[in-house]
């Protein structure tokens, strides 16, 4: 287990291109659901206890490796019904795997999985156990999105960091909760929905223009 | 309250026949059509403490249509303690099961658990609407969690957990509802999608209908009452499966 690499697999600068990914936040943003600190708060609060859940048991799961990637793949995709989702997960995992590929002795793979399952087999690969790969997945849940926020809205970057400073122990929270499930069946392992991020990410996906790709 | 209703449709001589329709108070069933049955409970509920389970199969061929008469009402009960609807139902290949309940209230108060899991044998299809109010007029809702798991053909299709109230995190915000007091879905499983996936569609400004991975699209709708929501996935609801 390394500290390091758990810093290097969370730092937003990994190069996997989740900057290119709003996490949502880009529809919510455009709907005007999201138009304050306040309102940004909220959605990554509800962002963190549904999609942030289900990523952070996923990549447990796949760390913990006691049941096989494709499985994994197979429990994201009955659990994302919108197909942009789909889509944008599994683009996200292909390039995590393959910068994770040059990093760490990752193990052969289905070269598209979820991106949840990509950072779970990465997370082991780097040497962290399945409670780091949750955190890890619980917090980029959350930071893709806020630092979007800035771009989007031109939020104070100082406050929408003093934002994600005070969702410290609820990421916490819910990585530990995510990690407690790792090894359960599939089936078992959380399934929070976010009825509005999957209307938003198939109203996203139809616009020509948009800046972020989910 | 410890409660377990039992249907049992069987196709015979090109028609449906109800070889089990076992109620228990306060699950009462109600033949109504042909291929119909309600659920006429009497008495508003569920309530903290209860445990009610309803369960249902659909063998080869056979149809059967499955409504509730009114909106259900999950409210606290006076011994504390959650209530838990569990729905068990399998549909045999060729079998066709509507599920359509009206929806569920979440009260102020309230700790509801609705736990369905269907399993579609290969060539079975399957309407299955969920829909959920968020607290009655002006109130805030208790906790209610709708968690859901249909497979098909031995794999799963799909698993969903939609929960409101106090205990989840962010819900009323702008990722979960937005502020919408209503929310809703209907999954559509058709065989003969797996040859020919239906194209995605936008609804509405909450609303998608979304192609699964296998033979099924679900209609996904929040809206600020529950007419809004019945009237987006209306708009998806098949007149033939």
């Amino acid at each position: 287990m390394s500290l390091t690499s758990l810093l290097l697999l969370a730092d937003g600068r990994f190069p996997s291109g989740g900057h290119a990914h709003s996490g949502g936040l880009e529809a919510a943003v455009t709907a005007r659901r999201v138009t304050d600190i306040e309102s940004l708060r909220a959605f990554l609060s509800g962002r963190l206890a549904t999609t942030g859940l289900v990523s952070a048991a996923f990549a447990a799961a796949a760390c913990h490796s006691t049941v096989d990637a494709g499985a994994l793949d197979a429990g994201l995709d009955a659990r994302t019904p919108s197909p942009a989702l789909r889509r944008a997960s599994r683009a996200q995992g292909r390039a995590l795997l393959r910068a994770g590929r040059q990093m760490w002795p990752v193990p052969a793979l289905n070269p598209s999985p979820h991106q949840p399952v990509a950072l779970g087999v990465v997370a082991a690969a780097a040497g962290l156990d399945h409670t780091q790969a949750a955190l890890a997945a619980a917090y980029g849940t959350i930071t893709g999105p806020a630092s979007a926020a800035v771009r989007l809205l031109g939020l104070d970057p100082y406050r929408v960091h003093a934002l994600l400073a005070g969702m410290a122990t609820g990421c916490e929270t819910v990585a530990a909760e995510a990690a407690a499930h790792a090894g359960s069946p599939v089936d078992d392992l959380p399934a929070a929905s976010a009825p509005l991020l999957d209307a938003g990410a198939e109203i996203h996906a139809r616009w020509e223009v948009r800046l972020f790709a989910s | 309250m410890r409660a377990t209703a039992r249907i049992v449709a069987v196709a015979g001589g090109g028609r449906t026949r109800l070889a089990t329709m076992r109620s228990e108070p306060p699950l009462v069933l109600r033949r109504t059509g042909p291929e119909t049955v309600h659920l006429v409970g009497g008495a508003a509920g569920p309530l903290g403490g209860d445990r009610l389970r309803v369960e249902v199969e659909v063998g080869p061929g056979a149809r059967l249509c499955l409504r509730t008469v009114a909106a259900s009402l999950a409210l606290p009960g006076a011994s504390g303690g959650a209530s838990l609807l569990e729905v068990y139902a399998t549909v045999a290949g060729g079998g066709r099961l509507r599920w359509l309940p009206e929806p569920l209230i979440a009260a102020r108060g309230c700790d509801h658990v609705a736990h369905s899991t269907v399993e579609l044998a290969a060539g079975a299809a399957l309407v299955w609407r969920e829909e959920l109010v968020c607290g009655r007029h002006g109130e805030q809702p208790g906790d209610a969690r709708l968690d859901t798991t249909v497979r098909y053909a031995g794999g799963t299709l799909m698993r969903q957990e939609v929960a409101v109230g106090p205990r989840a995190a962010g819900w009323d915000g702008p990722a979960v509802l937005g502020g919408g007091r209503a929310t809703g879905s209907l999954l559509v499983v058709d065989p003969a999608w797996a040859d020919k996936p239906p194209e995605p569609a936008v609804l509405g400004p909450a609303a998608a209908f979304m192609p699964l991975v296998g033979p099924a699209a679900l209609a996904t709708a929040t809206g600020a009452d529950l007419r809004e929501v019945r009237a987006a996935l209306d708009a998806c609801l098949p007149d033939d499966v």
